[in-house]
């Protein structure tokens, strides 16, 4: 038998449920695991003896037959969610010791159903990257390299520390955040499955804020059905959080292998970018010819607007930001500079606090709010939005669902980008609409590259239809056949 | 209705060695929702708690902390603009606000500058003696209270209560359109009476609940509008009133001397009662307002508003009329009784069942009057509604006189007891009975010959007898029948 | 439309960034690049659009007006770097 934390969730949840190993043994599987992986520099914080208590109390449960539906699970929480009294930075130094008095709902929502917290894992500060090497504590490592090399790659951002430790099996999912693309492009980077829910599907109560009409959490796993199994728990309504939906949550594990018959697939042409790796042509049309094998019907749409998408998204998200992040000012948590007087002590510790791509989208939002360039740019970019909308809702009465490349590119080199914002914020070129749109958005492995490393296909769905995504997705994880790990070498 | 070419009553110019100038003056009141718990946040208002007490995570701008609108602020809000015959906008949305501040937790402040709850309306402002303006509302809407710095508890920190963080205020903003400090103070007691009379504030401006940003500037008389300065947080009718001359008249001596305004915000010092700068504001401000993406925004649907409006209370402008219309009082009889919803309330217990009239005097001259000389609010007004309808029922009905009437507020003020149990036990029952009446008058007559023989040359003298009779009566006689009695013996 | 060192340094004074004088030119130049990137949205037409704050098209839920919160000063306060007494302290601010 392979090790414990080789498991799928799923697999993991039969064994628990068989009594073939306890909680308290695939979490210190996992804790070994991480111990030793190092390298990676996924995880911020180790919460070992938290988790071997809840781990201990989940196998109480189970011997008193009242297990919840992720019950003695190991899982990894992106550095975002708050946890309450667990030091939560955010990726970035201006939180200092911040130890939240409070839990997000969505962490609250999974430990509710039993789950086990590993520790907190790395991400771009304040969620704002696409390599993670944004973090103020170091980049992550993907734990992915190309075939006979030893040149460390980005695992993408910026939920680089879930997709790394997702992938380097360091815990059994672990909850993610996504504004352009922060859960999918890291998932295609690191060969894993990622979900960004419905705009709405789960509360964004207790979860660092970047910019809150885009934020929406969701988790990363290593397979499509994990992925539903984590998003159930993670999903609900919350009264705190007033753009969360009043809505059901279903049950989207059982959508995984519903059948596609007659499903409408839609193919946006816009989405065929110039300079696009051939190998990424060649995986999209695998992907359009495994949907057309199970009876989709494959439909060519347009998505006129999508190349306005990233600038639209680089007023709208800084400008959220530059509000957002008003509130590190070092006075009531967080890091204090001092200075002469209190603006200087603020600028201090605000300049100090804040790393560069922070201080650069804080600026960025702050002139396109300024005055006289408002209308120019904020309220410009929303009617843009609104045109990216509405392209969507057309393309929703010709198809059902849409299939595209998750990323542009595969996992690129550390330092790679970094220099270069523009070329960095490209990344995020086919996953940022439906964030503008707020729809749900599946990323699926399905295929390596010719240096051995994995690409990702994304299923776009209707608002409130992650069902669909789910059995798209399920679909294209079968027909992939994908079970490529990456080696070893931590 | 922006009426700036309305020119001041001349007597409210100020006239200096170069000329006369009229003060334009536009109000910011905020007033404070009487809510009990904050606009955005489970945690209470209540006034004067121990610091950081009623602060929540929300309240803290803790990251990832969300606001969630409380639903009684928006309904004050509305019922306040319909109060002000104002334009509801079934579609507002909150804005951010954005400025550092050390009370100022989130670094912005939820407000709504882009689509206000309530537009724009017109008052009526009394300024008594039937003269009335009408004062343009620009707009009301609903905003988070700041907490509070306290700069003077240590000479190099300042100290932090975030509790009133988060409290919601309706900032209604009038237009341009006063032209003294006594019509600004008219306008800030007419709003303060309807807030009263809805509820929606409790309008202590003691406690700062209801405070005022003035706008002043000075003009030659009708002509064109100068710079403008805004007072900031006053809270009381007076400093509203000195602030106002105060800073006209800083701003003409300016002028005067060939200088020219600042558009500036300043501060009124209320030990010198001078206005001086805000430096804090010294270098302008670009607060980037943009819609807040916390929230959403809010849509208040035709069945809402109707219910709300169908439970609006009767409102000072409508009393008034029904009390001159129905009551016959005079319109400055009226004004005053429904310049506060308590005065217009314990009026009505008074005149109900009773001559309308009558209760209004009654309660205007001796009940008021006592109130004012003793200083006693109305609500501690320790002669009741129904003590005062009891006596002023007698007066009609001829038990008492006015006199005796009198005599017997006085006693249930000091000694307390019922009016109708104090006038039977103390004998104070008016006589009426004609024979007992014309026994007296016999006896006076009798006993002052010369006098009764003089009354037909000088009728006047009459009053003579008329006290005489109502001395040896203890004042109970009847003063109509004493004087129809005498005038039939000593005229006729 | 672009950026100079001027306008850089009082953009990150409305921000409250320290930003040392031998960045202000450099910093201007990389606003100015994406900028440039951004200003490719003046392309769409967008005549009669309505702007878009949220995806979503309710209005936001309320609260009932209840006190349920508060009186949890030691969790408000307790990861402020400087406090007395139960007020936050912070540096001297003017008025």
């Amino acid at each position: 038998m392979s090790a414990l934390n080789d498991l799928t969730l799923a697999g993991a949840l039969k064994g628990l449920a068989a009594k073939d190993f306890s909680s308290r043994e695939l979490t210190q599987a996992h804790l070994d695991a991480m111990g030793a992986a190092g390298q990676l520099n996924a995880y911020l914080v180790t919460t070992a003896e938290r988790a071997l208590t809840m781990a201990d109390a989940s196998d109480a449960r189970r011997a008193n037959a009242k297990t919840g539906p992720l019950d003695g699970i190991p899982l990894g929480i992106k550095d975002l969610f708050c946890t309450k009294g667990v030091r939560t930075t955010a990726g970035s130094k201006i939180l200092g010791d911040f130890t939240p008095p409070y839990e997000s709902t969505v962490s609250a929502n999974l430990w509710r159903d039993g789950a086990v917290m590993l520790g907190k894992l790395n991400m771009d500060e304040f969620a704002m990257g696409s390599s993670n090497e944004n973090s103020a504590f170091g980049p992550v490592v993907n734990p992915w390299r190309a075939n006979g090399e030893t040149q460390a790659l980005v695992p993408g951002g910026s939920s680089g520390g879930s997709a790394a430790a997702v992938a380097a099996n360091l815990c059994l999912g672990a909850t993610a955040t996504d504004t352009g693309g922060s859960i999918r492009q890291p998932a295609s980077f690191t060969g894993t499955v990622g979900v960004k829910p419905t705009y709405g599907r789960c509360s964004r109560y207790g979860i660092v804020a970047f910019a809150s009409s885009l934020d929406q959490a969701g988790p990363i796993t290593r397979t499509v059905e994990d992925a539903a199994i984590m998003l159930r728990s993670m999903s609900g309504y919350d009264p705190k959080d007033s753009t969360s939906i009043n809505a059901d949550v279903p049950d989207f594990a059982a959508a995984c292998t519903r059948s596609l018959k007659g499903l409408r697939i839609g193919i946006p042409k816009e989405y065929r970018v110039e300079g696009m790796p051939a190998e990424i042509e060649k995986i999209w049309a695998d992907g359009i010819d495994w949907l057309r094998a199970e009876g989709c019907e494959i439909v060519d749409v347009s998505l006129p607007h999508t190349q306005y998408a990233l600038p639209a998204y680089y007023i709208i998200a800084p400008a959220e930001a530059s509000s957002n992040l008003a509130r590190y000012d070092g006075m009531r948590y967080g890091v204090r500079v001092d200075g002469a007087d209190l603006t200087e002590t603020y600028e201090k510790s605000r300049g100090a606090g804040f790393g560069e791509e922070v201080r650069r989208r804080i600026m960025i939002g702050a002139y396109v709010l300024s005055a006289g360039f408002y209308d120019a740019y904020y309220i410009r970019a929303q009617k843009v939005r609104a045109r990216i909308a509405e392209d969507f809702n057309a393309v929703f009465t010709q198809c059902d669902a849409l299939l595209t490349p998750t990323a542009p590119s595969a996992a690129f080199g550390i330092n790679a980008k970094f220099n270069d914002p523009i070329k960095m914020y490209l990344n995020d070129i086919f996953t940022v609409t439906a964030n503008l749109a707020g729809l749900p958005g599946i990323s699926v492995p399905a295929s390596l590259d010719s240096s051995g490393l994995p690409l990702g296909l994304q299923v776009i769905g209707k608002a409130m239809d992650e069902e669909t995504c789910f059995a798209v997705g399920g679909a294209l994880e079968r027909a992939a056949g994908f079970n490529a790990k990456p080696g070893k070498w931590w | 209705m922006f009426t700036a070419e309305r020119v001041a009553d001349k007597s409210d110019w100020i006239t200096t060695e170069t000329g006369d100038w009229e003060i334009i003056i536009g109000l910011e009141i905020h007033a404070q929702v009487a809510s009990k718990a904050k606009l955005f946040s489970g945690a209470a208002t209540e006034y004067g708690a121990e610091p950081n007490t009623q602060v929540s995570l929300v309240d803290a701008a803790m990251p990832g902390l969300l606001p969630v609108l409380n639903e009684y602020c928006v309904e004050q809000a509305v019922r306040t603009g319909m109060g002000m015959k104002a334009q509801i906008n079934a579609f507002s949305r909150f804005d951010r606000k954005n400025y550092f501040y050390p009370d100022l937790p989130q670094g912005y402040q939820i407000s709504q500058l882009y689509h206000p709850i309530v537009g724009e309306g017109e008052m009526l402002v009394e300024l008594g003696d039937g003269e009335a303006i009408t004062v343009g509302i620009e707009r009301l809407h609903l905003e988070q209270d700041a907490g509070k710095s306290i700069h003077d508890l240590d000479p190099n920190a300042t100290y932090v209560d975030l509790n009133r963080c988060g409290v919601a205020l309706m900032e209604i903003v009038s237009k341009p359109d006063m032209r003294s400090a006594r019509e600004a103070a008219a306008y800030v007691r007419k709003l303060r009476a309807l807030v009263r009379y809805l509820g929606t504030c409790d309008g202590d401006m003691e406690k700062g609940n209801l405070r005022a940003d003035v706008n002043v500037s000075v003009r030659r008389p009708g002509g064109d509008l100068g710079t403008r300065c805004e007072i900031k947080n006053l809270n009381s009718m007076r400093f509203i009133q000195h602030a106002i001359e105060y800073e006209a008249r800083r701003q003409i001596e300016i002028l005067e001397d060939g200088g020219e305004i600042d558009q500036e915000t300043r501060l009124y010092n209320t030990d010198t009662g001078e206005t001086r700068t805000m430096r804090s504001k010294e270098d302008a401000h670009d607060y980037r307002y943009f819609p807040d993406p916390d929230l959403l925004p809010v849509k208040l649907s035709k069945e809402w508003l109707d219910n709300v409006a169908a439970d609006l209370p009767e409102l000072p402008d409508e009393k008034k009329i029904r009390y001159v219309k129905d009551f016959g009082l005079s319109d400055y009889d009226a004004s005053v009784l429904v310049s506060d919803r308590e005065k217009a309330a314990y009026y009505e217990e008074v005149a109900d069942g009773n001559d309308k009239k009558l209760a209004a005097n009654w309660v205007l001259n001796e009940v008021f009057g006592k109130l004012n000389k003793e200083n006693v609010e109305i609500n501690d007004c320790p002669v009741s509604s129904a003590a005062n309808k009891a006596i002023v029922g007698m007066i009609s009905d001829d038990v008492i006189s006015g006199k005796i009437a009198k005599q017997v507020f006085e006693i249930c003020w000091t000694e307390g007891g019922e009016p109708t149990a104090i006038v039977e036990e103390r004998g104070l029952k008016q006589v009426t009975d004609t024979g007992a009446i014309e026994a007296m008058i016999d006896d006076i007559i009798a006993a002052n010959p010369d006098q009764a023989a003089k009354v037909k040359d000088k009728p006047k003298t009459l009053g003579w007898f008329v006290g005489q009779v109502m001395q040896a009566s203890k004042g109970k006689a009847n003063p109509q029948a004493v004087n129809k009695l005498l005038r039939e013996k000593l005229l006729d | 439309m672009s950026v100079d060192a001027k306008t850089v340094r009082k953009i990150a004074h409305l921000a409250r960034l320290e930003v040392a004088e031998e960045r202000l030119a450099p910093l201007a130049d990389e606003l100015n690049g994406i900028l440039h990137w951004i200003e490719q949205l003046n392309e769409v037409d967008v005549e009669g659009v309505a702007p878009m704050a949220s995806v979503e098209d309710v209005s936001t839920p309320v609260r009932q007006d209840i006190v349920n919160d508060g009186n949890i000063r030691d969790d408000v306060l307790a990861n402020a770097p400087r406090t007395e007494e139960g007020f936050f302290v912070m540096p001297k601010a003017v008025e």
